[in-house]
């Protein structure tokens, strides 16, 4: 899919492009709540959604009694928190590439999942449940933003932050967070098991209370993120260009990695640490629809969640026994981008 | 006639830690002129333009754009007067050609506007008078050095500032190429009144271009003026430390400056 037309910004081709993949992942919705332990059939899926929404039982003549339960209580809740939690992976990995300049960022190079899975660990370490279902969130909030700026004060020289010192820098601190968290696992005596489950990744017992949560927070952060779309495409012309045709790249910078970094704390809150989606998402879609951020964040959120959804399903549905989501992302997506990083230095022509 | 005034840059200086880049560093630049800077690498001429696109703040003085302090403007307003050619061009993402170009229209465009006819007719123009036509649904990671740069100068055209600034813009192009572009920019400063300032390392292309030329040392001024005044034996050899001969040329319709092996005093 090479693009001969040139289409920089016209609604139609952005619309029509986000409508397929918008189109692609209700299917994919739909086809997963149907799948599970109970087979339901996409037709029943959608009958039983219509009839919660619209109020109308008529609809619900002739499905199994058990069946709008299973949906719209066991079901919906994980599979929409998974989608969500897929794309809020997906723009926080575009974000971080964009910014860093760097097609290989994604939220574990800043160090900002380390700093989130840090913050949790210490709230389900000392289990603080006095915010209710906050409490974890808000750690891992404040354990990713403390990092992102512990990470960007260590790499800024004379008020400016280079890509390279800020990758270097999130390296380092994500070193430190994970010594950490190996010793807060080391004391955490019977709810250790806790911890690891937890950090390895799950949608299993998600409530609409978690769709919520990741919902209002994924939004917000998509919709600044879509707002500086095109400065983060001068951007990467450098920051003397970007800074010479009127972007103000400090802070834009600050605003989109403190958005990027809500997004991760929040995704990281609800499901763990789940690798590779940020990562492999943004790189894979840039393929498809190029490096044009306008096109390219709504393009990978909608992708990143079909896929993290079909992941989940997958783990959920298809496989004789559950694995931990973060566990199988792993596996599927660490082969699959050493092959596409292979692909791209050997495709390089330049040099 | 009295030209308008387009920079006046009083006593600036600029800090790199504890290393002082620019100091006390005073210039006034006229409209309608090509302005070369030269001096040795590390002089500061990078750091002075940078404060000229406001890329960087000083730590004192003051520069005036127009009559008012350049602090004074939206930044999206000064990139409607003021463009800038880097140095370095590295861009990682796989823009098309085109692509790249119109980032150049992005002061003139409003946020979630699209770009108007207009935009795409500079755009347009400016590809073939670069002569990057060919080439303009490349990706710009697929070009070597030299096109990459092309199509970078073609982005800072497309912005279509009165002012324009070249860091070292012609640095990784061939011959045939930087004659092209600074012959476009001098078009520019003789037919439509636009001030180019332009550190340069070959004093030879200075000479056949500019009006005005700057020596700069050790983050000062060490002379300026009419290109026929300042360049001379005694200037190149106080900044650069090499011994040289300069003549008139009537090929080039210029001074010319000429070394030999083993000048480097």
């Amino acid at each position: 899919m090479k693009k001969d037309e040139f289409v920089p910004s016209t609604s139609m081709g952005v619309g029509g492009q986000t409508l397929l993949l918008a189109v692609l992942l209700f299917i994919v919705v739909i086809a997963s709540t149907g799948m599970g332990y109970i087979k339901i059939t996409p037709f029943e899926v959608i009958r039983i959604i219509v009839s919660k929404i619209t109020g109308n039982h008529e609809l619900l003549n002739g499905i199994d009694t058990i069946f709008p339960y299973v949906v719209s209580e066991v079901r919906l809740p994980r599979i929409l928190t998974s989608a969500i939690v897929g794309a809020g992976l997906a723009i926080a990995g575009t974000i971080f590439q964009g910014i860093l300049l760097n097609p290989l960022a994604d939220p574990y190079t800043l160090g900002i999942s380390a700093g989130a899975a840090f913050g949790a660990s210490i709230a389900l370490l000392l289990d603080i449940t006095s915010l209710g279902i906050y409490s974890v969130p808000l750690f891992a909030f404040i354990g990713a933003v403390a990092t992102l700026f512990a990470v960007m004060s260590l790499s800024s020289f004379n008020g400016q932050a280079s890509s390279h010192t800020l990758i270097l820098s999130g390296i380092i601190v994500a070193a430190i967070l994970s010594a950490g968290i190996s010793f807060l696992k080391y004391v955490a005596d019977e709810q250790v098991s806790i911890i690891i489950f937890w950090l390895m990744g799950s949608f299993g017992s998600k409530t609409w209370a978690d769709v919520f949560l990741t919902l209002v927070f994924v939004l917000i952060g998509f919709l600044i993120c879509i707002f500086f779309a095109r400065d983060l495409n001068i951007m990467s012309l450098g920051d003397r260009s970007a800074g010479s045709l009127g972007i103000e790249t400090n802070k834009v910078r600050v605003i989109l990695l403190v958005t990027a970094s809500l997004i991760t704390a929040i995704c990281v809150s609800v499901s763990g640490i789940i690798g590779f989606v940020g990562l492999i998402i943004p790189h894979l879609m840039r393929f498809f629809v190029g490096p044009d951020n306008r096109r390219l964040i709504p393009a990978s959120a909608l992708v990143g969640a079909a896929l993290l959804l079909s992941a989940d399903t997958i783990t959920r549905a298809v496989l004789p026994r559950e694995i931990p989501i973060g566990v199988l992302t792993a596996l599927i997506g660490g082969p699959f981008f050493c092959y596409i990083f292979r692909k791209r230095r050997i495709g390089r022509t330049d040099g | 006639m009295d030209r308008k005034t387009v920079f006046k840059v009083r006593d600036i200086v600029f800090y790199y830690g504890k290393n002082r880049a620019l100091d006390n560093l005073s210039l006034t630049i006229e409209q309608g002129k090509f302005y070369g800077i030269v001096g040795p690498n590390g002089c500061g001429k990078t750091t002075f333009l940078d404060l000229l696109v406001r890329n960087r703040t000083p730590k004192s003085g003051t520069i005036k754009y127009l009559g008012r302090d350049i602090k004074g403007y939206i930044r999206r307003n000064l990139a409607k007067e003021i463009a800038l050619v880097p140095q370095d061009f590295y861009i990682n993402f796989p823009f098309s050609v085109k692509e790249i170009v119109l980032m150049g229209r992005h002061p003139h465009i409003p946020r979630f506007a699209s770009p108007s006819t207009e935009d795409l007719k500079i755009v347009d123009e400016i590809m073939e008078k670069m002569e990057i036509n060919r080439f303009k649904d490349k990706y710009i990671t697929e070009l070597s050095g030299g096109e990459k740069q092309r199509v970078v100068f073609a982005r800072a055209l497309a912005q279509d500032t009165p002012v324009l600034i070249l860091d070292e813009g012609t640095s990784n192009m061939d011959i045939q190429y930087t004659l092209n572009i600074l012959d476009i920019v001098a078009d520019g400063v003789g037919l439509k009144k636009r001030t180019v300032i332009a550190a340069l390392h070959n004093l030879n292309l200075a000479a056949a271009y500019c009006d005005e030329l700057i020596f700069m040392k050790f983050g000062r001024i060490a002379s300026e003026g009419d290109i026929d005044e300042v360049l001379n034996e005694q200037n190149i050899k106080d900044v650069f430390k090499v011994d040289s001969r300069i003549y008139f040329d009537h090929y080039s319709n210029s001074k010319q400056v000429v070394f030999k092996r083993g000048a480097s005093v």
